[in-house]
């Protein structure tokens, strides 16, 4: 006679009427949070979908007909049509297709920007929080001293007398704003290290560098991937600012604050040309926020309530 | 208590100590001669040196800037070279038109972002609150240079009420002149900086909200005007005073860019202009005193808000073994 009755240990304990399990487990990824997250507001979806448009359209800029440096005097001051949507400029020169040229400079200066912010910082804040003592003291208050300081002038001073361009605008740039990413990343990791799990791989033997980049790092990355959101549109608010002002990106090459420099000649008469530069930065930084905020609430669900 | 003043106060030396190391640094690292300002064709090689020597330039970048500090601490910041004319008088006689900016659009800003923030976290997540948030989102957002161009271009180009640029018209120096130059400056420069107020009081509001004392108030049948601005607004106001604070960086650097675009004759387009002729002694000089602005509003944030937070003051007290 056949059975399939398999015994095992379980198989002689008393039955048991089954409990539900009170506690609901999540098996959520960080991804998983902010998706859900980015769905539930209206807001952050638009955000999103602004922000791919445009940097698809930026990407795909060399496609357009025209060269964006190339003069052309005899067509100036175009209105907008179906060959020219924004018109053209002072020079002739099509002004979509500068504007998407623009847009690359600024939104290259600033993710560039971020970026080094971002790796100066987390790496400063790591070594500090991790290593602590008179060393975290003095790096700390060489971060006060960064936070101190009034960056928007000495970033006046400083492009004012540098060989302007675009290398030179990221590193001024994240010289004056990795402090703030490195006081929080110190934070995050002064509270990380004392973990059982780190202590553990500790006594198992695991070098500092190995606990740092491998399990404090990837616990701190909520934190530094909102922050780094929120760098971005500040670097291209700042950008577009030293750009106005003459300090940015070398003629012929434009940014989206450089346009507006030129454009600001010509405001009286012709106040479409500063229009749609301004439109796309202030739309650009507006998404970069509204992603930070989201990202925030779903990364840090301690600290909003 | 005199102790934590007597620190910041030693705070502030330093960072104005290291700002003016910055500074002269870059400008004395930067490409250019300063002397072949000074120096022309038909010196006699002796008449060179005597002009390098008089401008400090035979020495070495540490001795010139011990030399230029000396000098500065005194409150002499030397000689423009564009203008041949000692740096502070100029830079003092356009200070009070920047500082008339300045302070306008800082009560500005409080007088609209502070009752803004009550209502938007009274009346939280309703489309009162989604309306300021999305406000304050926008003032955060938007370059405050563009935001100055549209208002010229709504206000001047399009309805010709506003004058676009400078002080006074030519010939007429009466207050409601000034004042009609002044709105659109100044409401550019509230607008940038009333953003984080208006999120920081909302937030603050909301938190406060849920203090017990509010529930005592509304259970007593307190009006809710009542509430907000008798009994959350002055728990509200004090992390303000630090806003405050951090808000000089952005009024001084907004000055500096507004001005530029509105062609207001205070002390920053006047550097800005010194910058296009590279007259190192005008900004060094624009440099310590917009930095001294700045720092000092950070040093007396810290020392009110520790004077109007008792808590704030024994935590010193504390620390310091008392």
């Amino acid at each position: 006679m056949e059975n399939n009755l398999v015994l095992n240990e379980k198989s002689f304990q008393r039955m048991e009427k089954k409990q539900k399990d009170l506690g609901v487990v999540y098996h959520r990824s960080i991804w998983k949070d902010v998706k859900k997250e980015i769905k539930s507001n209206p807001m952050a979806v638009f955000a999103c979908i602004f922000l791919a448009v445009i940097i698809i359209a930026c990407l795909l800029a060399p496609l357009s007909p025209y060269d964006p440096n190339k003069l052309d005097i005899a067509n100036k001051f175009l209105a907008p049509s179906l060959q020219h949507p924004f018109g053209t400029d002072e020079y002739g020169r099509d002004y979509f297709t500068r504007a998407l040229y623009g847009g690359r400079v600024s939104l290259l200066v600033g993710f560039s920007a971020m970026f080094v912010t971002i790796c100066i910082g987390t790496t400063i804040g790591i070594f500090s929080g991790y290593i602590g003592g008179k060393l975290d003291m003095l790096l700390m208050r060489f971060t006060d001293i960064f936070l101190a300081l009034p960056s928007m002038l000495l970033m006046v001073v400083l492009n004012s007398f540098l060989k302007p361009g675009m290398t030179t605008l990221i590193l001024v740039l994240s010289l004056f704003s990795w402090a703030s990413v490195a006081r929080i990343t110190r934070a995050e990791t002064m509270s990380l290290k004392e973990r059982d799990y780190v202590i553990a791989s500790k006594n198992l033997g695991a070098s500092s560098v190995l606990i740092a980049v491998k399990h404090i790092l990837p616990n701190i990355l909520g934190p530094v991937i909102v922050a780094a959101s929120l760098g971005v549109a500040s670097a291209i608010l700042t950008e577009s600012s030293l750009s106005f002002l003459g300090l940015g990106i070398s003629i012929p090459h434009a940014s989206w604050g450089s346009m507006l420099q030129g454009a600001q000649s010509y405001i009286l008469d012709k106040p479409m040309m500063a229009v749609y530069p301004g439109l796309l930065i202030l739309l650009t930084v507006l998404s970069f926020n509204i992603l930070g905020d989201v990202l925030r609430s779903a990364l840090e669900p301690k600290i909003v309530k | 208590m005199l102790k934590y003043c007597l620190k910041k106060a030693g705070q502030v030396a330093i960072v104005m100590l290291l700002i003016s190391f910055f500074s002269f640094a870059i400008i004395d690292l930067a490409p250019g001669d300063i002397s072949s300002m000074y120096i022309t064709e038909d010196m006699t090689e002796e008449e060179k040196a005597i002009v390098i020597e008089k401008l400090g330039l035979d020495k070495s970048m540490p001795e010139q800037y011990l030399a230029w500090l000396g000098e500065a601490l005194k409150g002499n910041f030397g000689v423009s070279l564009s203008y041949k004319t000692p740096v502070m008088p100029m830079l003092t006689k356009r200070l009070p038109s920047t500082i008339l900016l300045m302070g306008t659009s800082l009560a500005v800003s409080l007088a609209l972002s502070i009752p803004l923030g009550l209502i938007a976290g009274y009346k939280k997540n309703t489309w009162i609150d989604n309306a300021i948030s999305g406000f304050a989102y926008f003032g955060m957002s938007i370059p405050s240079f563009y935001f100055g161009m549209l208002m010229i271009i709504l206000f001047t180009a399009t309805l010709h009420l506003l004058p676009s640029s400078g002080m006074h018209s030519v010939g007429v120096n009466t207050p409601i002149d000034t004042l009609m130059h002044m709105i659109m400056p100044v409401m550019t420069m509230a607008l940038s900086s009333m953003a984080s107020k208006v999120r920081y009081v909302r937030a603050n509001t909301i938190g406060q909200l849920s203090e017990e004392y509010v529930l005592a108030a509304k259970a007593k049948g307190t009006s809710p005007v009542k509430i907000l601005f008798k009994h959350v607004l002055k728990n509200t106001l004090l992390p303000i005073i630090t806003i405050v604070g951090m808000n000089m960086a952005s009024l001084v650097c907004g000055s500096f860019i507004i001005e530029s675009v509105f062609g207001w004759p205070g002390i920053g387009s006047f550097a800005m202009e010194a910058i296009g002729k590279r007259d190192y002694t005008i900004i060094m000089a624009y440099i310590m005193l917009s930095g001294f602005i700045l720092v000092m509003g950070n040093f007396v944030a810290d020392i009110l808000y520790s004077f109007a937070d008792p808590r704030i003051k024994r935590g010193i007290d504390v620390a310091n073994g008392k």
